[in-house]
């Protein structure tokens, strides 16, 4: 028996959290189907096709190597070649940047559908995770292609580099569940995450190095976006990575927060339903 | 095959008119979910908000269908939508026993890019289907459809009409719904894919109990069995007595039961019908009963002020499902009505009525010199034909039968 009263769901938390595995245990068929649907979607139209899942992370690489080359802006000494550095850090900060997009956009994209059908809410966050991990494979791809031309082999720290990216995307992925409920009511939201992004991404060892001195050092270092990436790219790279403790840390955090920010979207989605045109 | 599926108790929903509020109050309600206090002062009405459904309670059960009438805005799909766990009411308890399924979001979820082969399959997934269940009934939604040769083709090249029959052609096909919620889905498509889905829905209320938000009356009287009407949020009528919620709702919209003409100096002041009494059946209804073949004579009344020219005038029946079945019009029988400028009685006898057995209302109305309306009046009187001549005309016809050697 389904029975809908004015009460807040959190009011019967063990009930509430037994809800929640068994719809999201429900909504893995529509997710992926809701992935396919928009994977397809997306590249059926263009001529450039699957170019489009790393063209602008490529140009932003560029970007850096002919800043850097020519002297505009001087980078400090990297360990990698400056130009492999650039592009594993754009790369991987591209598909966290995907992660942390996606729910807010899966949400609003589906509008219609939440306005109208009663289905596990779960399916869209699973399936922009789904979307990411697919747009964030065809960049990997073409990662480790560009590593083994310039002679760089990541050895047997590349079997970890999947739980590199998963962070990523679980860190992304619970980010962008926190701004959604807020995001779907006011579009200043959406608005202003890129801009904010850009400045979280000069404060994580992405197209930098880490500073060794001054108030640069220890915001780089609170940053726990600092060791999710760090890790991953040392793991790509073939090198042994050196935040290993503190990476445990912010994932542990992340798992907090991933649990927390889902209730809080799914207690958030018939309040916003309301307010999105039937 | 009688237990109550739905059970809705004193439900009320407020919406917000202005927009900055509606979502300032999005956020403060987020925040009254997430911590919950007891006694909240939020539940009552702030600034700028109203009841969109008022204190509405009722039960259904397996095999009943509910009829919501009510003109835009009265709370219909709101109420829909609450019973579709799509919203949480802000007043009352709503229990519903089995899978409730609605054919109400048409196409909603359809990527116009992608072909229909590949949206058939999304859109059951968002129905919850699995792949292998649905490649179980694909030919079968095709079929319904009548997209055989489209199927391949994306969907933003099909036209409105063969988007909204693939949606439901899916939703008909896939689902099989304890508590089945419709909303205005009859009325698309053409005329014959129209038929074919009355005929699928008819067929899924006998195993569900349903919730029917129509504006077309023919199909809330053909198929509800119970009707509600909502004005303003509330409930003004709710009985089993489909017909005469119709005319609660005809009665509550502008023009009236009555439609009054401004200053047309006709006033209508009584009808009687009279007829003889079937003798064998004692039936307990308010209409005057009519047995099948007998005559009836209808006694008029009306006041006429002005020195109109030409009078006509014409009962009108219509059956339950508002079809029109006949027409008695004084031109046609060469009737003068004479207009002395004061008290006009007409007495007007039908010698059979062959009317299949069943609900007729009767409307009347005045013309002067043949195209001028002047007085309307709707569901003046019910009448019940009873017998058991039930054929597929509504007014069947006497003639003389002759068989030649």
């Amino acid at each position: 028996m389904t029975i809908y009263t004015p009460e807040s769901s959190l009011r019967h938390p063990g009930r509430t959290i037994a809800q929640m595995f068994s719809d999201l245990l429900d909504s893995r068929e529509l997710a992926w189907q809701l992935a396919v649907r928009d994977i397809r979607a997306q590249y059926r139209q263009t001529a450039l096709g699957l170019l489009w899942a790393f063209i602008l992370p490529l140009a932003h690489t560029l970007t850096w190597i002919f800043l850097n080359g020519t002297g505009i802006i001087a980078v400090r000494e990297t360990h990698l070649p400056y130009p492999v550095y650039v592009f594993t850090g754009t790369m991987l900060w591209a598909i966290f940047m995907d992660a942390i997009n996606a729910p807010l956009q899966q949400t609003i994209a589906s509008k219609h559908m939440l306005a109208k059908i009663n289905f596990p809410r779960e399916a869209l966050v699973v399936s922009g995770i789904y979307q990411t991990l697919f747009n964030g494979g065809i960049k990997i791809v073409l990662l480790l292609g560009t590593l083994i031309i310039v002679g760089i082999y990541p050895g047997w720290g590349l079997l970890c580099f999947p739980i590199g990216v998963f962070s990523l995307i679980l860190a992304g992925t619970a980010l962008g569940l926190l701004i959604t409920p807020v995001g779907v009511l006011y579009t200043d939201v959406g608005k202003s995450l890129p801009l904010l992004l850009q400045f979280l991404m000069y404060l994580t060892p992405v197209v930098f190095p880490m500073p060794t001195s001054g108030i640069a050092e220890t915001l780089f270092t609170l940053n726990p976006m600092t060791p999710l990436i760090l890790t991953a790219r040392d793991w790509l790279t073939g090198f042994p990575p050196e935040h290993l403790s503190f990476f445990f840390v912010v994932n542990g955090l992340v798992m907090v927060l991933l649990v927390v920010v889902w209730i809080v979207y799914r207690a958030a989605m018939p309040i916003l339903i309301e307010r999105m045109s039937a | 095959m009688s237990e109550t599926l739905v059970r809705v108790e004193n439900v009320s929903k407020k919406f917000c008119r202005d927009l900055k509020k509606s979502l300032w109050y999005g956020l403060k309600d987020l925040g009254g979910e997430l911590l919950p206090k007891r006694n909240d002062k939020d539940r009552e009405l702030r600034p700028e908000e109203f009841w969109a459904v008022n204190d509405v309670s009722f039960e259904l059960k397996r095999g009943e269908c509910l009829g919501l009438i009510g003109r835009n805005g009265a709370g219909k799909t709101t109420l829909l939508r609450m019973l579709n766990g799509l919203i949480k009411p802000d007043k009352g308890r709503i229990e519903m026993r089995g899978r409730a399924g609605a054919l109400i979001a048409l196409g909603a979820g359809f990527n116009p890019i992608l072909t229909g082969r590949e949206n058939i399959y999304v859109n059951a997934a968002i129905l919850g289907l699995s792949k292998k269940e649905t490649d179980k009934k694909y030919e079968e939604i095709v079929d319904f459809a009548e997209l055989w040769e489209f199927i391949n083709a994306p969907v933003q090249s099909y036209s409105s009409g063969m988007q909204v029959r693939l949606g439901f052609a899916v939703a008909a096909v896939l689902i099989q719904p304890e508590v089945l919620l419709l909303d205005e889905v009859l009325a698309v498509g053409d005329l014959s894919f129209k038929q074919k889905c009355m005929h699928v829905t008819e067929k899924m209320l006998d195993k569900s109990a349903a919730i029917f938000v129509s504006h077309s009356m023919m199909n809330i009287a053909r198929i509800a069995s119970h009707v509600m009407v909502l004005s303003d949020g509330r409930s003004i009528y709710f009985s089993k007595d489909v017909l005469s919620g119709i005319n609660q709702y005809f009665s509550g919209i502008g023009d009236a039961r009555a439609t009054c003409f401004q200053d047309t100096g006709v006033e209508f002041i009584d009808m009687r019908i009279g007829s003889p009494a079937p003798s064998k059946t004692e039936l307990n209804t308010s209409y005057q009963i009519i047995a099948f073949g007998e005559p009836l004579t209808i006694e008029l009344k009306m006041a006429v002020a002005k020195r109109y020219q030409g009078l006509t005038a014409s009962i009108a029946f219509y059956d339950r499902e508002m079809r029109p079945a006949a027409e008695v019009y004084s031109g046609n029988s060469n009737f003068k009505i004479i207009n002395n400028r004061g008290i006009i009685r007409i007495e007007i006898l039908i010698h059979e009525i062959l009317f299949n057995p069943g609900v007729y209302s009767l409307d009347l109305a005045v013309w002067a010199g043949h195209l001028h309306l002047i007085l309307k009046y709707k569901s003046v009187r019910q009448i019940q034909v009873v017998g058991s001549n039930m054929r597929v005309g509504i007014n069947q016809i006497k003639a003389r039968w002759v068989q030649h050697e």
